[in-house]
C-alpha cells in the first residue's frame, strides 16, 4: 500500500470533552458503517466505559475517506484512554500514531488533562491539531478556547475547526485536516519486518490476537516471526484490519500500516506490549524503543467472593494484564479472605475499573481490600524494604521511621470554589505550593499531597465541594519521612487482616471511629452481640457495638404455602453464602468495600 | 379400602376490603363473578372428589379472604358438595375462618348446622383505635357480639386471632386486649406479631411500631399469661387450651401443613401436597373459573408451580416445617421416612445449635429434636441451616 495514503493517528483529550463523540462521526463519516449500523458510541464497547462515558481500552479503527483531492486515504484511528490513571495506555497508543488530533470543549477551555494528554503526544514526537468542540452550545466561547490553547499549550490554534461532534457539524473539516496536517509514515516496506506491539486481547478461538503498527518491511500469513523481548516464535495463521467492532482478514500488513495477527498463541506471556515483531527468518537489526515502564501506585488485595473461584480468578488476572500490561498481581493469603491477589494500579480509578471488569467479563464475585500505597519502612537494622500490605509492617519496635509516597497535585478550579478546596487540601495533610491564575475565572492550585490521602475518595470529595468544576492531576515527587501508625480493626475481637491500613497518626483516630461506624451499619445483627474496635498498637482507640438480635420469626404461614416459606429461608441462607466467616461473625462482602468510601461528607 | 387420611383447604378469596396489613390473596369482586367462583370451586371439588375415593379426609379448613363474606348459602353448599365427593370422617375438625364484621347470627347458625364445627374469629385487637389502622371493618363490641352468636350457634371450638407489635399497640394494651379475650375462654389463641409485608398499605406508611423491647415483652407475656390461664403452646404461635399432652383444641388441620401430611388446596391460588408432589392452583380468577367451566379441561390448566419433592426437598420440609412444633421431629420418624439418622444428615447444624443453646433432644428420653424457648424466638436463622 503507498504509505502516503495512510495516516495514523489518535485523538486526545480532557475527560467528557467529546473524543469518543467526535470518533463516532469520523467513522460514519467515512462510510465504513451505515448510520443504522452505528451503535451510540462505536469505539467504547465495553458496558462500563459506555457507562462512565469514558474510555479506558484502546482500540483501534480503520476507515477509507476520499478526501477533496479525489484521492482515496486509510485512516487508523487508534483511541486512547482519557483519564489520567491511564497515562500508561496512552503513550503505548501514541507510540502507534503519527499525529494526534486535540479536541477541547468550547465551554472549558483547556483543563488539566488536555495538558497531559498533549504533553505526552509531543514527547512522542506527533504532529497535534486543535479541534474546537461543543460550539453550538450557549456558553461556547469558541476564540477564548483557541487563545488559551496557543497561550498555555503553545501550538497553533487559530485555523482549528469549529464543530459540534454530537450534532455532526464540522467532521468534514476534520477529516481534511487529518490529511493535511497529519504525516504520512515513512516505513521502509523492503527492510525485514519491525512492527510495534501496541495492544492485545485473548480470544479463546484464535489465541492471542496482536495488534501491530507495522513500521518497516511486511507481514503475511503462513511467516514465522519473533518476539524480540521474550524470543518466542510463532507461525502468523492470520493478519487483517480493524473495522468497527469486528475484524477483517486481509491478506498483508506492510510498512506504516495498522492492523492485527494472530498466530495461535496460546501462552499470553509471550506477547507483551511494547516488544518489537520481526520476521525471524530476516530478523530486523534492532527492537524499537519499548514504552516507559510504570510502577504501580496504589495496591489491594483481590479475593474471589467464593474461595472455590480462586483459579478461575487468576485466569482471569492473566488474561486482563494482557491487554493491561500496567496491572501488576502476586498471590497472597489473607487470615479472613483466604486465597487472593495483592494486585498494583495507577491509581484509583484504575482498581475500580479492573475490578469491575473481572467482575463483568469475567463474572467473577470480588472481595477487594483497602487500597495502599507503598510505604518505605526503615528497619532498626538498617534494612529498607517496601510495603504494599499493611498487614506486613513488622513490629514498632523494629523500625526506625517510615516514609511515604508524595505527589505534585495541580487542581483545576473555578475562583469561587478555591477556598473550599484549599480546605480539603488542608484536610488532606496537603502542602501549599501556589495559586496561578489563568485567566480571571480560573486558577490552578500547587499542593503537595500524601499519596495516601488521596487514594480513597479524594476525586469525589473534590468533585462534590467544587460541584463538580474541579480537575485533578497529580504526578509522583517522591518519598517523605511522615509519622505513620497501622490501625487495625478487631470484629468480636478478632482482629481482621484485610480491614488494617497505614494511616497518618493524627488521622487515626478519626478513621477508626469512622470504619467502626460504617461497619456497624454493615455487618448484620447475629444471635450475639459483636464488638468492633479500631486499635493503634494494641490499643482501642473506637469502638461500636452491634446488638444482638432476638427475634428472627415468621409468625404466620398460611393456608399450607410451604414454597413461600422455604424462597425465604433459602434467600436467608443465600445471603449467608455471601458472607465472609470471621471467627463466628458472618461478615457481607460490602462491609469490605464500604470502608473505602468513608468520607462522603454533606 | 380406605388407607391414607387427607385434609382439604378451601379457599375463599373475598374481602369486603383488604386490610393494611394483609399480603394474602383476596380482593372485593362483584356478586356475579362470586357466584361464578363458586360454580367453579364446585366443579373443582366434584372433579378432585374422583381421585381421591381411596382416602378419609380428617381435616377441613375454609380459609380466605373472608370466608364469612360470602353468602352463607354457597360456602355450606360447597362443603356438602365435598361431602358428596370426598369421604369425610364423621369426627373430621372442619374449620371456617370468620370476620365479626360480616359474621352475622344467622350466618354463624347455619355454618354450624351443615356441619362446621370449629371457628377461627379474626379479632386481632380489643381496641378500636388499633383495629382502625389495621383498617379492619369491626370494633370490639363487634367481635364480642360475634364471639356469643357463636357460642348460642354451638360451637364448642373456637380460635380466636390476636396481633401484637401493631403501630401504636403499648403493652398494656395489648395485655388488656389478651385479658379480655380470655375471659371469654375461647379453645384456642393463634397469636401472631405484625410482619409489615412488601405491597401491602403498612409497607409505604410511616408507623409508630412499638420498639424491640416492647415486642419482645409483648411476646413474653404471651407465654406467661396463655399458660398461666391453662393453655399450651404447640407451635410457634399457637395455643390451645388444655395440658401439652392433650390435643383436643389444638388446630389438627394446621399440624397436617407442619408435619406434611397430605392435603389439597381447592380454589384460587389454594397450596397442596399430595404424595411428595406440590403445586398450588392458578391466582388468577380469570382462568380458573374458564378452566373449570369447561369439561373438557383437565388440572394441568389451573395448577402452577407443580414440583415433585426429591429426597432432599422433603428432609430440608420435615425440619424445617416440624421444627415449628413445639414438641419438634421425631428422630424416629426421620430415619423412618429416610432410612437415614437425622444426626448424619444434620449432625453439623444440630451440633452447632445445641452447643448455643436454641435446639434441644428431649420429650419421651430424647426421641424429639426441637428448639429451646431461645431458639424458637429465632426460628429461621436455625431452619435456613436445615437447607441442604
Amino acid at each position: 500500500m503507498d504509505q502516503s495514503k495512510i495516516r495514523n493517528f489518535c485523538i486526545v483529550a480532557h475527560i467528557d470533552h467529546g473524543k469518543s463523540t467526535l470518533a463516532d462521526r469520523m467513522i460514519e463519516k467515512t462510510g465504513v458503517l451505515t448510520l443504522r449500523e452505528m451503535q451510540n458510541q462505536v469505539l467504547d464497547n465495553m458496558d462500563i466505559e459506555r457507562e462512565r462515558g469514558i474510555t479506558i481500552k484502546s482500540q483501534a479503527v480503520r476507515m477509507i475517506y476520499k478526501a477533496k483531492d479525489g484521492q482515496e486515504y486509510t485512516f487508523n484511528m487508534i483511541d486512547t484512554p482519557g483519564h489520567v490513571d491511564f497515562g500508561y495506555e496512552v503513550s503505548r497508543s501514541l507510540a502507534a500514531c503519527d499525529g494526534a488530533i486535540l479536541v477541547v470543549d468550547a465551554t472549558q477551555g483547556v483543563e488539566a488533562q488536555t495538558l497531559a494528554n498533549v504533553y505526552m503526544a509531543l514527547d512522542h514526537d506527533l504532529d497535534v491539531f486543535p479541534v474546537i468542540n461543543k460550539i453550538d452550545l450557549p456558553s461556547a466561547m469558541p476564540q477564548e478556547a483557541k487563545d488559551e490553547i496557543e497561550d498555555v499549550i503553545g501550538i497553533e490554534a487559530q485555523d482549528a475547526p469549529l464543530i459540534s461532534a454530537k450534532n455532526g457539524i464540522g467532521i468534514e473539516e476534520v477529516l481534511e485536516a487529518v490529511v493535511h496536517k497529519i504525516p504520512a509514515p515513512q516505513g521502509d516496506a523492503s527492510a525485514p519486518l519491525k512492527a510495534l506491539i501496541f495492544d492485545s486481547i485473548y480470544d479463546s478461538y484464535r489465541g492471542v490476537i496482536v495488534f501491530v503498527r507495522i513500521k518497516d518491511g511486511v507481514v503475511r500469513k503462513g511467516m514465522k516471526v519473533r518476539f524480540m523481548a521474550t524470543g518466542a516464535e510463532a507461525e502468523v495463521v492470520e493478519v487483517g484490519y480493524f473495522a468497527p467492532g469486528s475484524f477483517v482478514p486481509s491478506d498483508e500488513l506492510t510498512a506504516g500500516e495498522v492492523g492485527y495477527f494472530t498466530a495461535s498463541i496460546k501462552n499470553i506471556q509471550d506477547t507483551r506490549v511494547g516488544d518489537t515483531v520481526t520476521d525471524s527468518a530476516k530478523p530486523c537489526s534492532e527492537a524499537l524503543p519499548g514504552y516507559k515502564k510504570v510502577m504501580p501506585m496504589v495496591y489491594c488485595g483481590l479475593y474471589p467472593a467464593d474461595s472455590a473461584h480462586y483459579s478461575d480468578l487468576r485466569d482471569a488476572l492473566e488474561k486482563l494484564q494482557l491487554n493491561d500490561a500496567s496491572l501488576f498481581y502476586e498471590p497472597e493469603t489473607s487470615q479472613a479472605l483466604g486465597f487472593g491477589f495483592r494486585a498494583g494500579f495507577l491509581g484509583l480509578l484504575h482498581l475500580e475499573v479492573v475490578q469491575e471488569r473481572l467482575e463483568r467479563e469475567y463474572d467473577l464475585n470480588l472481595v477487594t481490600t483497602a487500597p495502599s500505597v507503598v510505604y518505605k519502612v526503615h528497619k532498626t537494622d538498617g534494612e529498607v524494604f517496601d510495603l504494599t500490605n499493611p498487614t506486613n509492617l513488622p513490629d514498632p519496635s523494629e523500625i526506625d521511621y517510615m516514609e511515604e509516597p508524595i505527589v505534585n497535585g495541580e487542581i483545576m478550579v473555578t475562583t469561587d470554589y478555591v477556598g473550599a478546596i484549599m480546605q480539603l487540601c488542608q484536610e488532606r495533610r496537603g502542602k501549599y505550593l501556589s495559586t496561578d491564575y489563568i485567566e480571571q475565572t480560573r486558577a490552578i492550585l500547587k499542593y503537595e499531597l500524601p499519596l495516601n490521602e488521596i487514594i480513597y475518595d479524594f476525586f469525589d470529595a473534590l468533585k462534590s465541594r467544587s460541584r463538580g468544576y474541579a480537575s485533578f492531576d497529580y504526578e509522583l515527587k517522591g518519598y517523605e519521612k511522615s509519622d505513620l501508625v497501622k490501625l487495625d480493626i478487631l470484629i468480636n475481637r478478632e482482629e481482621v487482616d484485610a480491614l488494617s491500613f497505614i494511616v497518618h497518626k493524627d488521622g487515626a483516630y478519626e478513621r477508626g471511629r469512622k470504619m467502626c461506624e460504617k461497619l456497624k451499619e454493615e455487618i448484620p445483627r447475629h444471635l450475639f452481640e459483636i464488638p468492633i474496635q479500631a486499635s493503634v498498637g494494641g490499643k482501642v482507640i473506637a469502638r461500636e457495638t452491634v446488638k444482638a438480635y432476638r427475634k428472627d420469626v415468621l409468625a404466620k404461614c398460611y393456608g399450607g404455602d410451604i414454597t413461600r416459606k422455604k424462597k425465604l429461608l433459602e434467600k436467608q441462607k443465600e445471603g449467608k453464602k455471601k458472607m465472609r466467616q470471621i471467627g463466628n461473625v458472618e461478615v457481607p462482602q460490602s462491609a469490605f468495600l464500604s470502608v473505602l468510601k468513608l468520607d462522603n461528607v454533606d | 379400602m380406605l388407607t391414607e387420611t387427607m385434609s382439604l383447604y378451601v379457599h375463599i378469596p373475598f374481602c369486603a376490603r383488604k386490610c393494611n396489613y394483609c399480603d394474602f390473596l383476596s380482593f372485593n369482586a362483584e356478586k356475579e363473578l362470586m357466584d361464578e367462583y363458586f360454580d367453579a370451586l364446585e366443579k373443582e371439588i366434584s372433579k378432585s372428589g374422583r381421585d381421591c375415593k381411596d382416602r378419609t379426609v380428617a381435616t377441613i379448613f375454609f380459609g380466605g379472604g373472608t370466608p364469612s363474606f360470602a353468602d352463607e348459602k354457597r360456602v355450606c353448599g360447597l362443603l356438602q358438595k365435598i361431602r358428596d365427593g370426598f369421604n369425610v370422617s364423621d369426627d373430621a375438625e372442619i374449620s371456617i375462618e370468620v370476620n365479626p364484621a360480616s359474621a352475622m347470627r344467622d350466618k354463624l347458625f347455619s355454618y354450624r348446622e351443615a356441619g362446621f364445627n370449629r371457628l377461627s374469629i379474626g379479632c386481632q385487637s380489643l381496641n378500636d383505635d388499633e383495629l382502625e389502622i389495621l383498617g379492619r371493618l369491626h370494633n370490639s363490641s363487634m367481635f364480642i357480639e360475634t364471639y356469643n352468636n357463636a357460642r348460642a350457634a354451638g360451637f364448642n371450638n373456637i380460635n380466636v386471632d390476636v396481633m401484637s407489635a401493631l403501630p401504636g399497640q403499648s403493652l398494656d394494651s395489648y395485655v388488656n386486649t389478651l385479658n379480655r379475650v380470655l375471659g371469654l375462654k375461647p379453645e384456642h389463641i393463634s397469636a401472631y406479631s405484625l410482619i409489615i409485608e412488601e405491597n401491602t398499605p403498612f409497607y409505604d406508611m410511616d408507623l409508630d411500631i412499638p420498639d424491640e423491647d416492647t415486642d419482645r415483652a409483648m411476646y413474653h407475656e404471651t407465654k406467661r399469661i396463655l399458660k398461666e390461664q391453662g393453655f399450651h403452646r404447640y407451635e410457634i404461635s399457637n395455643y390451645a387450651l388444655g395440658a401439652e399432652d392433650d390435643d383436643t383444641f389444638e388446630c389438627h388441620h394446621n399440624k397436617v401443613y407442619w408435619q406434611r401430611g397430605n392435603y389439597l388446596g381447592l380454589g384460587l391460588g389454594a397450596a397442596s401436597m399430595v404424595d411428595n408432589v406440590r403445586w398450588s392452583n392458578t391466582r388468577d380468577i380469570g382462568t380458573y373459573v374458564k378452566e373449570l367451566a369447561d369439561a373438557e379441561s383437565s388440572f394441568a390448566k389451573i395448577r402452577e408451580n407443580v414440583e415433585e419433592l426429591s429426597c432432599a426437598a422433603q428432609m430440608e420440609e420435615f425440619m424445617f416445617l416440624g421444627l415449628r412444633l413445639v414438641k419438634g421431629v421425631s428422630v424416629e420418624n426421620f430415619k423412618e421416612n429416610f432410612g437415614k439418622s437425622i444426626f448424619e444428615i444434620y449432625g453439623e447444624v444440630i451440633d452447632k445449635y445445641r452447643d448455643m443453646g436454641l435446639l434441644e433432644c428431649a420429650g419421651d428420653g430424647g426421641k424429639y429434636l426441637r428448639l429451646t424457648d431461645k431458639g424458637l424466638d429465632v426460628s429461621n436463622t436455625v431452619m435456613a441451616e436445615f437447607l441442604l
